[in-house]
């Protein structure tokens, strides 16, 4: 553990990717191959099974510090995050031990089949031989969620540079499904034998296209989508079966029963990039219906009839079984074309959008809202598909956002790096003379607004109801978002999308925030425009 | 009527006619020690401890109307006395003592029991009634010793150093600054300071205290002479283009909300050192026992939850609004104020 706890600090303790890439190398030449799975996995969000319950631990940990119960909650609502604070309440008397990180793993699936009494003597045990980093990792890992800032394309670059083995290999071999528990380290890079029928491709993702469209060169170079809001994902056949991946890498295949249909439609060895979006007739639905759907463990035919999902192609990543990735993308594109029925309601083609000049396609995207896209996706047509997130060869251009004015009425503390600081805000507009609360955001304001934000809540509470402070309604923000919803879930009758605080109106007071009509007409004028 | 009343203006002894810590204009003041949100410009007089006046006097830029008293000794207002005592918080800081009529209220200022190397150490006084800061009142934060602290600090030092780079360290600008300054061991390298480290520094060197060698950063220093050495600047430097000439360089943030790991990545610093110029929980659990008060009101910090805390203890407190800021304060306070870049 003192290995993994020492890589932890290293990556905690610099914000530079150079220097967290020396640290996974370093920490690769030290720890034991066992020990460098886990690593890899718990940083690529693969977490043992949870066996304790997090309540549990926070009661034991309040036991032991003494503390009314209260009091610790408090504490946990400044810190932001649980096992943080259980950290840093224990008594800091501690055995120095050096187990390995597997064998804190172990230990902690071992305790799945015992009875709480046998959990908590077993925990304790083990807060006894750890020092007080040491404990916060092993908290993390029993609680989840190592959020240090390290990317699959930093880990990807770690790896090759240790193992000697190129970037975009050990990127495709770290997705999909494999296990520190199945697999060793020298299985996951090295062997090429396609044990893993499922395995995705790392996805390729655009930044947001900032400057002016021209800057792209000549139109004629690129080719133009629109820019769907769904879930991307990505298709794949192999071996007679389907395996439907999020971006998120995780295989949702049960989750889409519609794309069993794939099977008759996609030959064997083959994978399609797309996005997963739910389509009534020919037009796509909002964002908003896809949510009832994500979380369902059961899907009735009701909500299957309601709200269809088809799967809509932007690109092909394998062909009868060969990576075609570094094939030019108007290649691709053309097989894409030959492969998509254009009309399918289970598979879509993402039609291209057809323009000479950058004027006709800055036309098109004031479309945008018509097809309930948020914008233009630009690709290069000579362009290969990369892993991650890169410059250059595709870009977003969305559509600018819907804004109100509306007025703070609540704040609450962030979590992680916004821990002890104000930066949730609820924020509401005016029917008659209440304020309707409609929307809560919790970016978009630099470090200085929030930690100005952040001391105007403290002297301007009202009340406060738990980690919740009721503020004066006096600060007014321009709330930026991508779309606006009918919702019978909250009381303003709206949901927006993506919403965002575009800046700080310091120039307006709370009597000039808009109204709730405001609100509705937008509602009215989006839902026309469908 | 009270002793001391919690006022807009500040606190208030209405017998005397003065008041504590006043963030607005008054006629009579006393002061505790010399930040920003203690000592405000614009009394007609100021009492401070003997100690705390060079610096005070230098940033508020007064004349003859700042009057002093050694620790200890007192001074009789209209039938109340007043005294400073040590606070430990930073060089000349006092808690400050009022009596009258056999009652004792004492006003903490801000405080710590930690010895600094720097400050007169905190002396507990027995009271009545205690008026506590609470900075860090709560049960997360807790203080290594301050050995541990500069062991870390010296290893990162020397660390920066192999690897050729400068180890820049953001502390505030008075009382942080020198303590790092007194503490750290200046054998592993050169030390500059930032202006408005350097014109406090200045002054203090003035009344006698002793600090390393230090220069001011000015263009006269080039690469080679910064190169691995240890700059102190104050947090408000950080991010600015002042900051270019020591690339590459590792930084260090040195405060007690660096405990919590979500402020010290929101930071965006390389390290962030625990070290505190206020009492962490159990110290100011410690302290508010060890002056016997039957009434404790509570300050600037989190002073709602620890006088709940207090409370659940069977002691009498209460939470009191005032515009102190604590460390909080001591990280925004601007660096502008205060000396050249």
């Amino acid at each position: 553990m003192k290995h993994f706890t020492r890589l932890f600090t290293d990556l905690d303790q610099t914000t530079k990717t150079l220097g967290k890439i020396k640290a996974l190398i370093d920490y690769f030449g030290k720890a034991s191959d066992q020990d460098k799975l886990w690593a890899i996995a718990l940083l690529s969000h693969r977490r043992p099974k949870r066996t304790v319950n997090a309540n549990y631990l926070a009661q034991w940990a309040n036991e032991l510090s003494g503390l009314p119960e209260w009091l610790f909650y408090e504490s946990y609502t400044v810190v932001g995050d649980l096992a943080e604070t259980i950290t840093l309440v224990l008594p800091s008397e501690f055995e120095e031990s050096d187990f390995s990180l597997t064998y804190w793993i172990d230990f902690i699936k071992a305790l799945e089949p015992l009875e709480v009494p046998e959990k908590k003597e077993k925990i304790l045990w083990a807060w006894g031989q750890l020092n007080e980093t040491e404990r916060f990792v092993f908290n993390k890992l029993i609680t989840g969620g190592f959020r240090i800032g390290v990317s699959q394309q930093l880990m990807v670059k770690a790896l090759a540079k240790f193992a000697d083995v190129k970037e975009n290999v050990v990127a495709h071999r770290l997705m999909g499904n494999w296990s520190p528990e199945l697999d060793t380290f020298s299985g996951l890079l090295y062997t090429t034998d396609g044990t893993d029928v499922s395995k995705p491709y790392p996805f390729y993702l655009a930044y947001a296209l900032e400057d002016d469209v021209h800057t792209l060169g000549e139109p004629h170079e690129w080719i133009a989508e629109r820019k769907w809001d769904g879930i991307r994902g990505q298709v794949i056949v192999r071996s007679g079966q389907l395996f439907v991946w999020s971006r998120g890498e995780e295989l949702v295949t049960d989750k889409y029963p519609e794309y069993q249909e794939m099977l008759k439609l996609l030959p064997d060895g083959t994978a399609i990039d797309g996005e997963i979006l739910p389509f009534k007739g020919d037009l796509p639905m909002a964002f908003a219906a896809l949510q009832t759907r994500i979380g369902r463990k059961n899907l009735s035919a009701k909500l299957l009839k309601e709200v269809p999902v088809a799967f809509v192609a932007y690109d092909v990543l394998e062909w009868q079984g060969e990576d075609i990735r570094t094939w030019k993308f108007e290649d691709r594109r053309a097989r894409l074309e030959a492969i998509c029925p254009v009309n399918h309601p289970v598979l879509r083609l993402s039609p291209a959008v057809t323009f000479d000049t950058w004027e006709q396609l800055a036309l098109e995207r004031e479309r945008s809202r018509e097809f309930l896209s948020e914008g233009i996706m630009l690709k290069r047509k000579d362009s290969i598909y990369r892993n991650g997130r890169r410059r250059g060869d595709w870009w977003k251009w969305k559509i600018n956002p819907f804004t109100v004015d509306a007025v703070m009425i609540y704040a609450m503390r962030g979590h992680g790096r916004r821990a002890n600081l104000y930066t949730d805000y609820t924020f509401a507009v005016w029917d008659g003379d209440q304020l309707v609360p409609f929307t809560k955001a919790y970016s978009g304001l630099t470090d200085e607004e929030i930690r100005e934000v952040d001391r105007w809540v403290k002297q301007n509470t009202v009340e406060r109801f738990g980690p919740v402070r009721s503020v004066k309604p006096e600060l007014v923000f321009e709330i930026a978002f991508e779309g606006i919803n009918r919702s019978s879930r909250h009381k303003s009758g709206i949901a927006l999308r993506f919403p965002r605080m575009a800046r700080w109106r310091k120039d307006k007071t709370a009597s000039e925030a808009n109204t709730l009509n405001d609100l509705n007409s937008l509602l009215r004028f989006s839902e026309a425009g469908r | 009527m009270a002793l001391l009343q919690f006022t807009d203006r500040g606190i208030f002894c209405e017998r005397a006619g003065v008041y504590l810590d006043p963030w607005k204009p008054v006629d009579k003041a006393i002061v505790s020690h010399g930040h920003s949100d203690h000592a405000h410009w614009g009394h007609k007089h100021y009492l401070c401890t003997q100690d705390a006046m060079p610096v005070i006097r230098h940033r508020l830029n007064l004349q003859d109307n700042i009057q002093t008293l050694a620790y200890g000794e007192t001074l009789n207002i209209n039938g109340v006395d007043f005294s400073f005592h040590p606070a430990g918080h930073i060089p000349g800081s006092a808690q400050i003592r009022v009596e009258h009529g056999g009652e004792v209220w004492v006003f903490s200022g801000d405080y710590k029991l930690q010895h600094d190397g720097i400050s007169t150490p905190f002396e507990p006084v027995k009271c009545n009634v205690f008026i506590t800061e609470s900075t860090f009142g709560l049960p997360v934060y807790k203080w290594k010793p301050q050995q541990e602290v500069f062991d870390e600090i010296n290893a990162w030092w020397r660390n920066n150093q192999q690897q050729g780079k400068t180890s820049v360290i953001a502390g505030y600008t008075l009382g942080k600054a020198q303590r790092i300054l007194k503490n750290v061991d200046a054998s592993i390298g050169r030390i500059f300071t930032h202006g408005a480290v350097d014109s406090i520094n200045e002054v203090m060197r003035q009344q006698g205290f002793v600090l390393p060698e230090a220069p001011r950063v000015t263009d006269e220093f080039k690469k080679p002479d910064l190169q691995g050495a240890l700059i102190v600047c104050p947090p408000s430097a950080l991010g600015s283009p002042w900051m270019r000439r020591f690339l590459p360089y590792s930084l260090g943030v040195a405060s007690g909300w660096m405990k919590l790991r979500g402020t010290r990545r929101r930071r965006g610093a390389d390290r962030g050192f625990v070290l505190s110029d206020h009492a962490d929980w159990d110290d100011l659990n410690l302290a508010i026992r060890e002056t016997g008060a039957s009434k404790v009101f509570v300050t600037h910090g989190y002073a709602e939850i620890f006088s709940q805390w207090l409370s659940s203890r069977a002691i009498e407190a209460y939470e009191v609004k005032t515009r102190f800021e604590g460390e909080l304060g001591e990280i925004d306070e601007s660096a502008k104020e205060e000396g050249q870049v």
